[in-house]
Formats: structure tokens, C-alpha cells, sequence
């Protein structure tokens, strides 16, 4: 029998307001343990939470920017549990009142444009930081820090429809381009500012009903969650087809093996008793702040994109890729300005640029070439000063070194040979060495040609310029 | 009985010895009764509401204000090491 994934995704992004959402506290990352907190944020008796403008307002454009419904009545309630990085015993959160609903998510698989649905957006607060020693016997304490409880979250829950590790992959960089685009959240997994559970099931093709899903934690890294939707799938389907049972649980995955584990255990079954917060008053967004909000929204990806294909003349394939982060579009119309051949900017930044950054593991916006250095480049090509095959090295060397491509070439006297005589000259030394290939050429076997010409190239030490040296080489042969 | 006084407990993280779990217990009893009356009361046409005063939209605007000083906030808890909160192990 075949099977098919069911995946959802619970995205939980941190909005980069100054202060925290109920509290004056700094959100600044990294400071020293415990020296942003204040009574409101500790749960201090007492204390009274007061809600941040401007989270709300983060909240309001992502819910604009995925074509949810704004909520005209929202509320804030008490998820209680007990957990050392929540000190108040709850959480404040939203629950049958969420800030936004019914909003989708546009991504292209495979060439193939899809929906996944948006549930709901709500906002919540985050918990505090744990920090454990390594091992249960010498250290038998967990330390808190309580820096971060209170930063405002949103937590974006999608519909079930995403239905390959792949999909969930794409759906997540869009998600992420398009709070990016929003300057609403940093979108850095590994820092943790943008985190995503998975729940998936699998089921027979053609079913309808859903099977037992699994919820998958622990995942920080894009690749974490492909890998990871792909080894629960295949032990879920191993499971069905072996006549066993898929078993309603968490499980956590492990970076080290590629597998998930169970939590088994670990954890009760939970009863958060929501309530509204009584010390919160309810929300309501009426439409003139909508509409204010709206009307400031920025390009988004998807209006990027098509904006890319009409003025640039790019493909869709170029503009999908080129509008992913903001900032490699910022990149390419910072480049295209100086050197206004979109399509070759578009070909070294596809090529060249994002192998070496996906090889040091780099964004964009921590490339050591500058878009007017690359743009640099692109006109010494152009005048004919450096051939395209020297321009790939020039590009490693810009790459490495953070040089100008003018700089690298005058130094490592890269500059390429248009002088004809000096052409000439190495071909006449590679004509006197290969006596029986030009015989042969001569004779008619043509192939040997591109041999002559490689050796010419060599003899220049690759700066000859290939036109004049197909040219001049045609000529002598001729002879 | 209503009221599963041991679960109740349990979310609590309170531990009751029989005792109490009958004194407690009944008293938890007596509210749900007492909140019965209240279930009596014809709220046909009035809107469930979560607060007793209409008012919406309280907001502070996105100011940091200094927090407290760390020494302050630590002080208050049972154990501390390092500047961090220190509490029983909670991982494996």
C-alpha cells in the first residue's frame, strides 16, 4: 500500500520590539543572566501586565502579509503549567480568541504553486532559558535565566497541508522571508528567534481521515526539519505496513543520528486550563488601525517577485530565488543599478555567489563581495578587460579576500591579452610543438582544433582573449 | 463527589494528606454548589463576557524602562548560583 504525509506546522517567531510585551525590559539578546527582569515579568504579586503597542501592531502585519482575518475581538489568557522557565505558573497566551485567522501561504514546489492554509496567528509571551550541567551525577540542578520570558512571540499554526518534507521546507523559508520583509523578526533559527514544531501522520493514498500524528520538537535548523519529517514518515509508514500502531506522542529529534525519540515518559498528559487573563483587557482592532498598517506594509516576496519579471526581464525561476530574503534582493537591485544587465548579475549571484556562501554556511548579508565590487567585476568583463574564465577566478579571490576585482587583477597581472601580436606569438610556439595535430587539422580532422586553442590559452596562462585567439589561430592554420 | 481532589492536587503541585484531601475536598464541593446557584439564572441574550468593566485596548508604547537590579530579583528565591535561579535538576 502506498502512503502519503499529513504535516502541520506550529511556527513560533520572536517580534523584535524593544521592550517585552508586557513589561518595560529590555529585549536585547545576550546581556548578562537575570538583569532584565522586573516584577511584571516574574510574576511578582501584584504586578500588572499592560500589553505592547507595537507587538500588537507586528502581529497585525504578519496576519495582513498571509491574508489572515483580523480578529475585531481578541483576548489574552493564562495557559497554566508548572515549569522552571515560567515563573508565574502560566503562560500568558491567546486561545479561543486569536489575533488572526483563515490567511494562507503561497510556496512553489518542483515548479508547482500550492496553498497551505494559516489556522491562526496568536500572540504569547516566551519563557525563560534553562541551562543544565553535563551530567545528572555531578550536577543535579538546572539554572534559569529569565532574560527572555516576556519577549512577544507569535505563533503561527498552519492547516494540515503540507504533505512532503520538502513542502515544509519551502513553506518555512517563505514564512520566514515574509516576516524578514516585515522587519518583524530576525528569522534565525539557530538563535532560536524562529522555532517550528512539526505534527505529521501518515495515510494510506486516497484516505481521507487522518492517522495518528506524532509532534516533533527540537529541531533548529531548516535541514533539521526536513530530515526529521523524513525519518518520522518512513518509521511511521515502517510501523503501518508491519501491522503495528502509531502512538500519539512527542518526540524529539536528534541532530547527531537523524532519528526521532520518544519522549515517552517524560511527560503527563497536559491540562493547560486556559482562562482570559483577568489583568488584561480584551483587544479591539477596528478597521482604521487595520487599515493604517496596511497602507505601511512593505513589498512583499510575492509582489517582489513579479515586480523582478516585469522590470528586470528575469525568469520566475531567477525571481523566486532572488526575492527569498530580503536582502538578496536588496543585493541584486543594489548590483543591477551600477551594471544594468539584471540577467548576468542574476547568473553570478545564482551560481557563483550562492555556492560559495552555501558552502561557508553564510547569508547574504555577510558576503565579503559588495554589490558594487561584484558589479566591478561584471564591467572589467565587459570592456574586455578580464575573460569570463579569469572572472571566475577573480571572483574566489574577491570572495576571499574582500578586494576590489580592479585591485586583484592589476596584482596578479590577470589582465587579459588583447594584444594580437603577443597572440600571435604563442601561437606560432604552439604550431612549431604540435607539427603532427596541425598536420592532422590540416588534413581535416577539425576536432583537433579546440585542442590547438587549449594549449594557446595555456602558453597565455589562460589571459588571452578567446575570440582573437579562435580568430588569429583560424588565420595561421590557414596558412 | 464532583471534584477529583487528588488531580486537582497534582496540577497544583501541592501534596494533601487524606485529611485535607477530604477537608479540601469538600470545601472545593461547597463552591461548585454555590456556583450552581449562579447556573440558575436565565443569561439567555447576554454575551459571555471575561472582564466586568467594557474597557479595550490598554497599551504602553515599546519604551524600555530600567529593569531591577539582579541581586534584587534573586534575592527573593530559595537558591541561586552564578546569577542564574538554581532549581532541582529537570532533564535527565
Amino acid at each position: 500500500m502506498e502512503y502519503e504525509p499529513v504535516i502541520g506546522l506550529e511556527v513560533h517567531a520572536q517580534l523584535l520590539t524593544r521592550s517585552k510585551i508586557f513589561c518595560g525590559c529590555s529585549t536585547s539578546f545576550g546581556e548578562e543572566p537575570n538583569t532584565q527582569t522586573c516584577p511584571v515579568c516574574t510574576g511578582q504579586p501584584g504586578s500588572l501586565p499592560v500589553v505592547n503597542r507595537k507587538a500588537v501592531e507586528f502581529a497585525i502585519r504578519l496576519g495582513l502579509a498571509t491574508h489572515c482575518r483580523i480578529a475585531p475581538f481578541s483576548l489574552f489568557a493564562r495557559k497554566n503549567y508548572f515549569y522552571p522557565d515560567l515563573p508565574k505558573g502560566y503562560q500568558i497566551s491567546m486561545y479561543e480568541h486569536p489575533l488572526a485567522e483563515n490567511g494562507f501561504i503561497e510556496i512553489t514546489v518542483n515548479g508547482i504553486k500550492k496553498r497551505i492554509r494559516i489556522i491562526r496567528i496568536h500572540m504569547e509571551e516566551d519563557a525563560g532559558k534553562l541551562k543544565h550541567g553535563e551530567t545528572p551525577e555531578k550536577f543535579p540542578y538546572s539554572y534559569v535565566d529569565f532574560n527572555r520570558t516576556g519577549v512577544p512571540l507569535v505563533e503561527i499554526v498552519s492547516g494540515p497541508d503540507i504533505r512532503s518534507p520538502q513542502e515544509a521546507g519551502e513553506y518555512l523559508r517563505r514564512l520566514r522571508a515574509i516576516l524578514q520583509y516585515l522587519e518583524i523578526c530576525t528569522g534565525d533559527m539557530e538563535k532560536g528567534t524562529f522555532r517550528c514544531d512539526a505534527n505529521v501522520s501518515v495515510r494510506p493514498v486516497g484516505q481521507k481521515e487522518f492517522g495518528t500524528r506524532t509532534e516533533l520538537k527540537n529541531m533548529n535548523s531548516f535541514k533539521h526539519v526536513e530530515k526529521a519529517l523524513e525519518y518520522e514518515i518512513k518509521r511511521q509508514i515502517e510501523l503501518l505496513r508491519s501491522g503495528e500502531e502509531v502512538i500519539q506522542e512527542t518526540r524529539l529529534f536528534d541532530a547527531n543520528t537523524g532519528m526521532t525519540v520518544s519522549m515517552r515518559g517524560k511527560e503527563e498528559a497536559h491540562d493547560y486550563r486556559y482562562f482570559p487573563d483577568p489583568d488584561l483587557v480584551p483587544l479591539r482592532i477596528d478597521e482604521r488601525w487595520i487599515e493604517e498598517i496596511r497602507a505601511g506594509l512593505p513589498e512583499l516576496p510575492d509582489q517582489k517577485k513579479e515586480r523582478f519579471i516585469q522590470q528586470y526581464q528575469i525568469p520566475e525561476y531567477d525571481a523566486e530565488i532572488l526575492t527569498s530574503s530580503k536582502a538578496m534582493a536588496k543585493y541584486f537591485e543594489e548590483t543591477v543599478a551600477l551594471f544594468p544587465e539584471p540577467k548576468v548579475v542574476s547568473n553570478w549571484m545564482m551560481v557563483e555567489l550562492l555556492r560559495e556562501l552555501k558552502r561557508d554556511e553564510r547569508e547574504i548579508d555577510q558576503c565579503p563581495i559588495t554589490p558594487r565590487h561584484l558589479a566591478g567585476m561584471l564591467i572589467l568583463i565587459k570592456n574586455g578587460t578580464i575573460s569570463g574564465k579569469i572572472a571566475k577566478d577573480v571572483f574566489e579571490e574577491m570572495y576571499r579576500t574582500g578586494e576590489e576585482a580592479e585591485k586583484i587583477v592589476k596584482e596578479r597581472g590577470w589582465v587579459q591579452i588583447l594584444d594580437r601580436g603577443e597572440i600571435e606569438r604563442a601561437i606560432e610556439q604552439v604550431i612549431e610543438a604540435y607539427t603532427k595535430q596541425v598536420d592532422e587539422y590540416r588534413k581535416g580532422k577539425e576536432k583537433i582544433f579546440g585542442f590547438l586553442v587549449g594549449e594557446v590559452m595555456k602558453k597565455t596562462r589562460g589571459k588571452a582573449n578567446p575570440q582573437l585567439v579562435n580568430e588569429l589561430l583560424k588565420k595561421k592554420l590557414k596558412e | 463527589m464532583r471534584i477529583d481532589i487528588e488531580k486537582v492536587a497534582r496540577l497544583a503541585r501541592i501534596k494533601l494528606s487524606e485529611e485535607e484531601k477530604l477537608i479540601f475536598g469538600n470545601q472545593l464541593e461547597q463552591i461548585l454548589t454555590y456556583m450552581e446557584q449562579l447556573n440558575r439564572l436565565d443569561t439567555q441574550g447576554v454575551e459571555p463576557t471575561s472582564h466586568a468593566i467594557p474597557i479595550f485596548n490598554i497599551f504602553r508604547e515599546d519604551e524600555v524602562r530600567p529593569s531591577i537590579p539582579r541581586e534584587e530579583v534573586l534575592g527573593i528565591a530559595p537558591s541561586q548560583e552564578d546569577g542564574h535561579f538554581k532549581v532541582p535538576r529537570i532533564i535527565e
